[in-house]
């Protein structure tokens, strides 16, 4: 009797799991089993696709220095990005916890709001105020005389970095907030009554527990940049591409699609890779933190 | 004469009155009590005095020094947290040592010093240890080594062992009274726990509602209750409702079938309280009859229905006989166990 309970018992978490489990490689395993199958597949402008296993895709982008290049400035971008997020939303963070109630409550609004608008239409209000000679702000500093050409902006690595970190800015400011919230309300005093003035209490107390938190947000902010489209789309175009713009590009438009799924699969993995790297790197470094 | 001083001092939050008109003379080397129920304002006082909190009104002084102009980081004092506020990053030794830091003590000196204040708290190796990693006791333990080891002019200790359990809280409370007063550090224990009060401390302060109710030693406080407020919040007390009558000579205070001479200064209706292990079962005095007989060990308790209402007696299990759950007795006591009071309203 008891061992068909338990027998029961024990199928009872696969049991309800599966339709989850299901739906899991259903529409996340598999898609991503044949993307990979597809890198090593052939194509010809007019044979189209080949299921044949060959590295040829995977040749080209190894040899290829436009790949190389492509895949650094995707990676500087989204480094450059995480960087600024990190510089303006710890502190960003920071102030926010320290104000009191109601002041607290709008401004986490303010800063999450746009989680509610759409990245496009964000991206598309940079390109409005700093886009070429009709960019609102362009015309207003050339019309004041203040500079002579507009600020290049649009098909910029500079653009692309600021419009990310503005997209990604909230969630930095959440990952450093969350860790905020974990700090003894009493440390700044304690700190204090020990004789720590303000410099001292932020660099010696408050940085190193919020650091996890920091970091935190920056592997995300960091995944995140890395892959990002809409953003690099609107404001890079096919001039300035990064790995998700090129592989949309190869998909969509040249329709090489092994070609364009060896580049998903190649910034997947180096994402993995990184991601599950630092992750490892954080949680040795801050045991102690985040015990 | 006085070492740390509060003047008449209040505080309040928007309209709300938190602490008001305290004043308070803290002798050097005493160990201070601010007792009282949650939320009565000894938090509020303790941040004052260690400058969190601004007051409203009133003066705190330092040996004649205006503490309020001082920058908390400035005034020298250690503070023990409720919470311990231990810097989680650090290790036992790097917390100790951060106050030193802060005050440029050379490094080989600081390490002695850090060493010898663990040592004390009986954490002597124990350094490389994180807080997290450590028990709730030990933590306590490195908040006090780090509140310690700057020789504060006077030590706050903010409910410091409200968090650990029973025995070890004795142990502790035991240990910190050692410490103090092997340092003589003069130091304000903020408690809601009366025996801690009792145990620890030199005098009481205990508060109600953000006023002071009572000044005292502990044995003050607790036979000689200057309210009903401090008699009910120190230990178990009975309040019987008393009148002084004028009509007899000498003048007798009359409380059911007992009286007694009354005391001076007082007329018409008092209540009179007395502690439960000061009252004895005797010939004569107020009737009673026994509803509840508990046996704890060391002593009986026992719950009567008196002609003045509920009543309990405590009495020492001396091996006599006591008596039996529904037997009549006579309460009685010495007037100078009691205290009275005018009694106001009903
Ligand atoms: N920063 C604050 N703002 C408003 N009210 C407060 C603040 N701090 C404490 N209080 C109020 O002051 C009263 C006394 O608090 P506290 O001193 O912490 O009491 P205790 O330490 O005796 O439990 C409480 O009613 C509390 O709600
Ligand atoms: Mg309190």
């Amino acid at each position: 009797m008891s061992t068909v309970a338990e027998e029961r018992n024990a199928r009872a978490p696969w049991a309800l799991t599966a339709p989850a489990l299901m739906l899991f490689v259903g529409v996340l395993l598999i898609p991503l089993a044949m993307t990979v199958m597809l890198s090593f597949h052939d194509w010809g402008q007019y044979k189209g696709i080949e299921p044949v296993f060959i590295l040829k895709n995977w040749q080209e982008i190894a040899t290829d220095p436009y790949y190389a290049e492509m895949f650094r400035r995707t990676f500087r971008i989204a480094i450059l990005t995480t960087l600024l997020t990190a510089l303006l939303g710890a502190p960003e963070a920071y102030i926010l916890n320290r104000m009191s109630g109601r002041w607290k409550s709008f401004f986490l609004l303010v800063i999450l709001g746009p989680l509610l608008i759409s990245v496009v239409a964000r991206t598309l209000g940079w390109a409005l105020l700093f886009g070429g000679n009709n960019g609102l702000v362009n015309k207003l500093l050339m019309s004041l005389g203040v500079i002579r050409s507009p600020i290049p902006f649009m098909f910029t690595e500079t653009g692309m970095v600021v419009a990310l970190a503005h997209v990604m800015m909230p969630f930095m400011v959440l990952s450093v907030w969350a860790a905020l919230q974990r700090l003894d309300p009493q440390i700044e005093n304690a700190a204090m009554s020990l004789g720590a003035g303000p410099v001292t209490i932020i660099r010696r107390i408050i940085m190193p527990q919020i650091m996890p938190g920091v970091l935190s947000g920056a592997i995300i902010v960091f995944s995140l940049s890395a892959s990002a489209f809409a953003t690099p789309a609107i404001i890079g175009g096919r001039r300035l591409k990064v790995a998700a713009t090129l592989a949309y590009d190869e998909f969509l438009n040249t329709l090489n699609w092994p070609l364009g799924a060896a580049v998903a699969t190649l910034l997947l993995v180096a994402l993995v890779l990184i991601v599950v790297g630092s992750n490892a790197l954080i949680e040795r470094r801050y045991a102690e933190v985040f015990r | 004469m006085a070492y740390l001083e509060l003047d008449r001092v209040a505080k309040q939050f928007g309209a709300q009155t938190v602490v008001d008109d305290f004043s308070l003379a803290v002798g050097k080397g005493e160990f201070i009590s601010f007792l009282g129920p949650s939320g009565c304002g000894k938090t509020t006082t303790l941040q004052m005095i260690a400058g969190f909190l601004d007051p409203t009104r009133g003066a705190i002084r330092l040996e004649d020094k205006d503490l309020t102009a001082i920058h908390p980081a400035k005034r020298g004092l250690g503070i023990v947290f409720q919470s311990y506020a231990l810097f989680p990053h650090m290790t036992a030794a790097e917390n100790v040592a951060f106050g030193l830091e802060m005050r440029n003590v050379p490094r080989a000196d600081r390490a002695e010093r850090v060493r010898a204040a663990l040592a004390m708290v009986g954490l002597a190796g124990y350094e490389d240890r994180h807080p997290r990693r450590m028990s709730g006791g030990q933590q306590q333990r490195v908040a006090l080594a780090r509140a310690l080891v700057i020789k504060p002019s006077v030590l706050l200790l903010d409910e410091p062992l409200s968090n650990l359990d029973a025995k070890l809280r004795e142990e502790m409370q035991i240990e910190l009274r050692q410490i103090q007063r092997t340092i003589g550090t003069t130091t304000i224990l903020v408690t809601h726990d009366q025996n801690e009060a009792m145990s620890l401390s030199d005098r009481i302060v205990v508060m109600s509602q953000g006023r002071i109710e009572q000044i005292g030693t502990p044995q003050e406080t607790y036979e000689k209750p200057a309210s009903a407020f401090v008699s009910q919040f120190l230990g178990k007390t009975n309040d019987f409702a008393g009148t002084i009558d004028r009509t007899a000579t000498p003048v007798r205070l009359v409380a059911g079938s007992w009286s007694a001479p009354a005391p001076a200064g007082l007329s018409g209706p008092v209540t009179v309280s007395i502690r439960p292990e000061r009252i004895g079962f005797g010939d004569a005095g107020l009737g009673a009859k026994i509803l509840t007989r508990i046996f704890q060990g060391n002593h009986w308790l026992f719950q009567c229905d008196s002609e003045c209402g509920p009543a309990i007696v405590i009495r020492q299990n001396d091996g006599k006989p006591q008596p039996t759950e529904g037997e009549a007795v006579r309460l009685t006591w010495r007037p100078e166990d009691m205290s009275v009071r005018a009694r106001t309203g009903g």
